[in-house]
């Protein structure tokens, strides 16, 4: 048995909750007390003997408006499939939540009233159904019974929503005419409407093909945590977004470009040879190389779009319209970014899809635009993979969810950031990372270097620096390994970390003497008397923080990190 | 997306189970909780749907240890099965169990107790609760409800946020799309999260069948002295007494759930194990709430009620 969520959006007198009640009840979804509380009901309407749309009309305060407001979800079966319906709204002010329910679905039911044929309503359902990425439309004719089953009637309807269809690049729906409050053409045929000949509801739902989408796409596998519970095992856990990973399979971890091989895909139930998704497992690699949450592994042909402008259409769903001066977070696979929306193109009506200029965006309100990003994301286009084309944006004050957005497959070119890792130098890496390399040596107390040390990596990471503490224990494995020389080891480490673009902090002593780094990557911070140095600090009484503070504030001054958005910010180091 | 000229040899995967799909979901849900909040806690009562939550929770972290203990807010009406099992559960994993009661809540005078037959400590919970949470600074709790149960709970998002008096306001949910949860909230408030939100009671058995999952033994068929009341079967117990003309017979019982004993009603069932119990309810002809909460009956909206509160 597997699994189909579809969506399903209509007006308050399409009938469109009559077509779930009608579903839930044919299907045997229905049991006896939820049909008694509806009996029960005291609100008063003139739908017949039973009113089936009181199943799904949830909250107190819609039941006294008779309308539904916000997104419900339905839960039936059959012995072929399990079904998650979300039942959004379909008044005016409430695209929001179609959009919710859309995101998450299939196949999408629109239900087009038959004796008022496709209005505006109908239109805009099917936009948001496009826009929100759903493959499979089913039109919903209800109400035939009004019509006198008139064939004549079901297909100008059709023939009118395929003028409009055609117009979004849809592919083509499945058009059904029936009766929700009578029951036909939902489970059973029609006995009105000999001359259909197309499928019924529900076995349309049962047979439509959804699965194996995800899982034959590139690779996309967001890290969510890092499961550590000792040394022997170092798993990060996710949820596979997009693709198929194997053990022995070559990854990339972005942002840093750093490679290595899966060593196992581990799950409670044992270890597995390959993945695909939506499964979650927790991947093992077999370098000891820095991953962490919002990173994501990917096979090095198959990268997504990596940029820091982003093209995309935003749906608006906050009472507080869009401020174009004030930052939001942009909230996209298991990442968070700071960003901006830096230019709105325009809005798209969605009754006429028409581009109309605006310098804001309110609630329900859809719109072109490109934001400019603090860190680097990893996307696809919304129309080849849902789950890294979709993010939402987050105020950061209030706390609430303002817009989701969808990314667009076409992206404005990316100013300094180089998208391909099989050709990326040492410039490229500082663009991508939006900050230089460096080597940070620190000379002083051996205990007060190491406290410095350790809080300035978390400082440096924090703010999206690309930060590495080379110590003695770092560099152990390599001189056990080579029998080297620990400054030496570690001297050429730090090189090559160095030529990986990243910021590299130690406290080894005598680091600088070993004259392996160019003086340009090279900042020698001593908290001890006397020798040289680019910056001294009299640690005196204080803290290794207010050290560490110090080392930052001078970093920033001397514009070592211009291309970072968060120094560049004055972001309070 | 750029897509390569190398075509990659992929070992067939076969495409998830709709349970499969659900678990996948559900260990998402729990571990993007372990990442965004430093205090989290899971509510495990030692019914079904929360022992599910652990096995669930075992997925999602182990090797690792449960990144947040489990908590019980005890109405000391529990069934001793159940409260044993509990015990015995967190023991097993390993993991930390911190129980809060709400006889002390009633000691303590933060709750006044009611009076008459229909006397639940649902309400009594929200309390006792709340009190846990601001104790412990909890940011998240793992609560163990589904959409199916309820039609208030139908619309609760998966990450259902709490103000400072841990209410749930219906009107003023965020938007969640896609696997994009927000867990943002400033201090005092708090997120309630529902992984299994998804799942029917016919999954969870499903589940509890497939995963071979131990589970208190009185959700099996037993024999019980039971009074009928209102069309139920209520258990009697030395909390809950014949009323006068009330008759008490011994019948062959199961529970579909294991809430407090003076609300909860049993089925007559023969069901030894979860594929008898898979079989009944695949043609039960009442919901689970229905069948055994004596509560939700009182009036239509009262769910709907309890939810606004701070109830789970």
């Amino acid at each position: 048995m597997d699994l189909l969520r579809f969506s399903t959006a209509g007006s308050v007198d399409d009938g469109k909750s009559t077509l779930i009640g009608r579903l839930l009840f044919d299907s045997k979804g229905v049991f006896d007390d939820q049909l008694q509380a509806v009996a029960r009901s005291t609100v008063n309407r003139s739908a017949g003997p039973i009113d089936l749309s009181l199943l799904t009309d949830g909250l107190r305060a819609e039941r006294e408006q008779g309308i539904t407001i916000d997104v419900a979800y339905r839960y039936f079966h059959t012995p072929s499939r399990k079904f998650i319906i979300a039942d959004t709204p379909g008044h005016e002010q409430y695209t929001r939540n179609m959009a919710t329910g859309a995101s998450t679905a299939d196949l999408a039911i629109v239900l087009v009233d038959a004796r008022y044929g496709v209005l505006t309503q109908s239109r805009r359902h099917t936009f948001i159904a496009a826009l929100l990425g759903i493959r499979h439309l089913v039109v919903a004719v209800n109400k035939m019974d009004l019509v006198d089953w008139r064939q004549a009637r079901f297909e100008q309807i059709v023939s009118d929503y395929l003028a409009f269809s055609d117009q979004l690049g849809l592919e083509a729906p499945t058009f059904i005419p029936l009766s929700a409050l009578l029951g036909d053409n939902v489970v059973e045929p029609s006995a009105h409407m000999p001359w259909y000949r197309g499928p019924l509801l529900l076995h349309h739902l049962e047979t439509v093909e959804v699965t194996g989408f995800e899982a034959s796409a590139p690779l996309r596998f967001p890290v969510q945590l890092v499961i550590r519970p000792d040394l022997d095992f170092r798993g990060f856990a996710g949820q596979l977004a997009a693709g198929q990973v194997q053990v022995g399979d070559e990854v990339v971890c972005l942002p840093a470009g750093t490679r290595s091989k899966v060593a196992r895909i581990a799950t409670y139930d044992g270890d597995l040879q390959a993945a695909a998704a939506p499964a979650s497992v927790t991947v093992l690699l077999e370098d000891e190389i820095d991953v962490s949450r919002g990173d994501m592994l990917v096979h090095p042909e198959q990268l997504p779009m990596i940029v820091r402008e982003l093209d995309a259409k935003l749906v608006w769903m906050d009472g507080q319209p869009l401020d174009l001066a004030r930052p939001y977070l942009v909230r996209h696979t298991s990442r968070s970014v700071r960003g901006r929306v830096a230019k709105l193109a325009h809005r798209i009506d969605v009754n006429t899809l028409e581009h109309i200029a605006t310098d804001t965006l309110n609630l329900n309100e859809i719109a072109q635009v490109r934001l400019n990003l603090a860190q680097p994301l990893y996307v696809d286009a919304y129309a080849d993979c849902r789950a890294t084309g979709s993010f939402v944006l987050i105020d950061p004050l209030t706390n609430a969810t303002v817009a989701a957005g969808m990314v667009d497959r076409h992206q404005s070119p990316q100013p300094h950031v180089h998208t391909d890792f099989r050709r990326l130098d040492r410039a490229g890496r500082a663009a991508l990372h939006g900050h230089r390399a460096l080597a940070i040596a620190l000379e002083g107390p051996p205990e007060l270097s190491a406290r410095v040390a350790a809080e300035l990596e978390i400082r440096l990471l924090q703010r999206g620096i690309q930060a590495l503490r080379v110590d003695a224990a770092f560099a152990h494995p390599l001189t056990v390994a080579t029998a080297a020389p620990l400054g030496e080891v570690a001297a050429s480490l730090i090189e090559r970390l160095i030529e990986a673009g990243h910021v590299v902090i130690s406290d080894l002593p005598r680091l600088a003497e070993a004259g392996r780094l160019t003086p340009a990557d090279l900042v020698r911070v001593s908290m001890s008397e006397g020798g040289s140095a680019d910056l001294h600090i009299d640690a005196g009484e204080l803290s290794a923080a207010a050290v560490v503070t110090r080392v930052l504030t001078w970093l920033s001054d001397a514009g070592l990190f211009a291309g970072s958005a968060m120094l560049g910010r004055g972001a309070g180091i | 997306m750029q897509v390569s000229a190398v075509q990659r040899q992929h070992i067939p995967v076969a495409a998830l189970s709709h349970l499969q799909a659900l678990e996948a979901e559900s260990i998402h849900i729990m571990r993007e909780v372990a990442a965004s909040f430093e205090r989290s806690a899971l509510l495990f009562s030692g019914g079904k749907d929360s022992i599910v939550m652990l096995r669930l929770a075992e997925k999602a972290f182990r090797p690792g240890k449960f990144p947040f203990p489990l908590v019980h807010i005890d109405t000391e009406h529990n069934f001793a099965e159940v409260i044993d099992f509990r015990d015995r559960r967190a023991a097993e994993l390993g993991e930390k169990l911190i129980v809060r009661s709400v006889e002390d809540s009633l000691r303590q005078g933060r709750i006044v107790e009611r009076a008459g037959q229909d006397n639940s400590r649902n309400r009594m919970q929200i309390t006792t609760l709340l009190d846990t949470i601001a104790e412990h600074r909890f940011q998240a709790v793992f609560g163990g409800a589904r959409r199916d149960e309820e039609k208030a709970r139908a619309k609760e998002r998966i990450f259902s946020f709490r103000d400072p008096h841990g209410t749930w306001d219906p009107k003023n949910q965020r938007p969640e799309l896609w696997n994009l949860y927000n867990g943002r909230i400033h201090d005092g408030e708090h997120i309630r999260v529902f992984p299994i939100s998804n799942w029917t009671e016919l999954d969870i058995w499903h589940y509890i069948d497939q995963e071979k999952l131990e589970i208190p033994n009185i959700y099996y068929a037993h024999r019980r002295p039971v009074v009928v009341r209102s069309g139920m079967l209520v258990p009697v117990s030395h909390l809950l007494q014949p009323a006068p003309g009330e008759v008490v017979e011994e019948r062959t019982v199961r529970f579909r759930t294991v809430g407090d004993m003076t609300c909860t009603a049993c089925i007559a069932s023969e069901a030894a194990d979860a594929k008898a119990i898979i079989d009944e309810t695949a043609v039960a002809r009442v919901t689970e709430r229905g069948a055994t909460r004596v509560d939700d009956q009182v009036s239509e909206a009262s769910m709907e009620d309890r939810k606004r509160q701070g109830y789970f």
